[in-house]
């Protein structure tokens, strides 16, 4: 108990001090998004930035998302099996 | 920065999960502060995303006099905003499952009653 | 007690209300997926509000209904024919162009105009993201379907 409230402690502190030091909010820099706001259009044809990065520019992201999600209705299914199933 | 009022809330959040992660017993409760932490990590990347005035990076019925780079917010931490919420709804159905299995086999929610759970 | 006795469901005014709205809960799921290149949402969230719209159901009719009308072999069935055509569409990209996930359809007449600026929104662009779009819908709806069927019948067998 003792040592999880230390880690506990420890942990929030290195989390305050990133929270002061992080960059100030409203202001952040970035060249990547700056130049997939100013080319999306051109380059996927789709109004919706968010859903260019998603399925265009991420998508390899948007893959391994669908095979976690695959992956996790497998297990539920594996995992809440019914009982007449088992004798086949 | 003091002005970094919304991070603030973001580490208020992890702490509230972290807490019932480490200090429950309940398997319920656990569950929840999981889902807790991850609420303070997706609005941690929404308000990383973050630009002063700026519009939904979305062009249809764009409102008029939007300078184009610098007056959308950020898409990028937006799309994987997307994919944590759906990676924890996954992870959230499979937890709960795995606690109704649990449940069913000892007859109790308790982590130190579970006994392979404990420690 | 009532509710054994009603193996479950809930009384006659939420089981006319829920599968009279049902239909516009599919409809309106149907909107968001088919105009995630234009307005805010996409293949997750259509998904999501259909997959909510089964969840009404299981609510309003209780699990015996459920057991009977649902099967999960189905649904996983769906489930696979969406991932199935998401990478197919990735693997064409790859096979007709230059690379994996390539957005070959941008510019071709079929889904492919290119809008300039602030628009009310071509629904003919887009490239390939609107059959992403679809493949991702159908994924998360029969996943999301299943789980929530399977975890509401194993709850009710217990009871």
């Amino acid at each position: 108990m003792k040592a999880k409230t230390i880690f506990f402690i420890i942990f929030m502190a290195f989390l305050l001090y990133a929270a002061f030091e992080i960059h100030p909010f409203s202001k952040p820099t970035s060249k990547m998004d700056d130049y997939i706001i100013s080319n999306a259009q051109n380059e996927t044809g789709a109004n919706n930035v968010v859903t260019s990065v998603v399925f265009d520019y991420r998508g390899y992201d948007t893959l391994g998302e669908a095979t976690v999600l695959f992956a996790a209705v497998s297990g539920v299914l594996v995992a809440l099996r019914r009982k007449e199933d088992k004798h086949e | 920065m003091i002005w970094n009022i919304p991070f603030i809330t973001v580490i208020v959040l992890i702490a509230v999960g972290l807490y019932a992660v480490l200090f429950k017993r309940n398997l319920i409760k656990i569950a929840v502060g999981i889902t807790i932490i991850e609420s303070g990590v997706n609005l941690f990347l929404i308000t990383l995303g973050y630009r002063k005035g700026g519009v939904a990076p979305i062009y249809t019925n764009l409102p008029p006099n939007v300078e184009i780079p610098k007056g959308m917010v950020l898409p990028v931490p937006q799309a994987l905003t997307l994919t944590s919420i759906v990676i924890g709804v996954a992870v959230l159905a499979l937890i709960l499952s795995f606690t109704m299995k649990i449940y069913e086999h000892y007859k109790s929610l308790d982590s130190h009653i579970v006994r392979r759970l404990k420690e | 007690m009532s509710e054994e006795k009603n193996n479950g469901r809930m009384s006659i005014i939420v089981r006319t209300i829920a599968s009279s709205v049902f239909p516009f809960i599919v409809i309106f799921s149907f909107y968001i997926i088919m105009h995630g290149h234009l307005t805010p949402g996409g293949g997750f969230q259509g998904g999501s509000v259909a997959a909510s719209a089964i969840v009404m159901l299981i609510a309003a009719y209780g699990y015996r209904k459920v057991d009977e009308r649902v099967k999960e072999n189905s649904l996983a069935c769906i489930e696979s024919i969406g991932a199935i055509i998401f990478v197919a569409v990735a693997f064409v990209g790859l096979f007709m162009a230059a690379s994996f996930m390539y957005n070959f359809l941008v510019g071709s007449p079929f889904f492919g105009e290119i809008p300039h600026g602030g628009n009310t929104g071509i629904l003919n662009s887009g490239g390939i993201l609107p059959i992403l779009n679809i493949a991702v819908g159908l994924k998360v709806m029969a996943g999301l379907s299943a789980v929530v069927a399977v975890m509401a019948l194993s709850a009710g067998e217990k009871k």
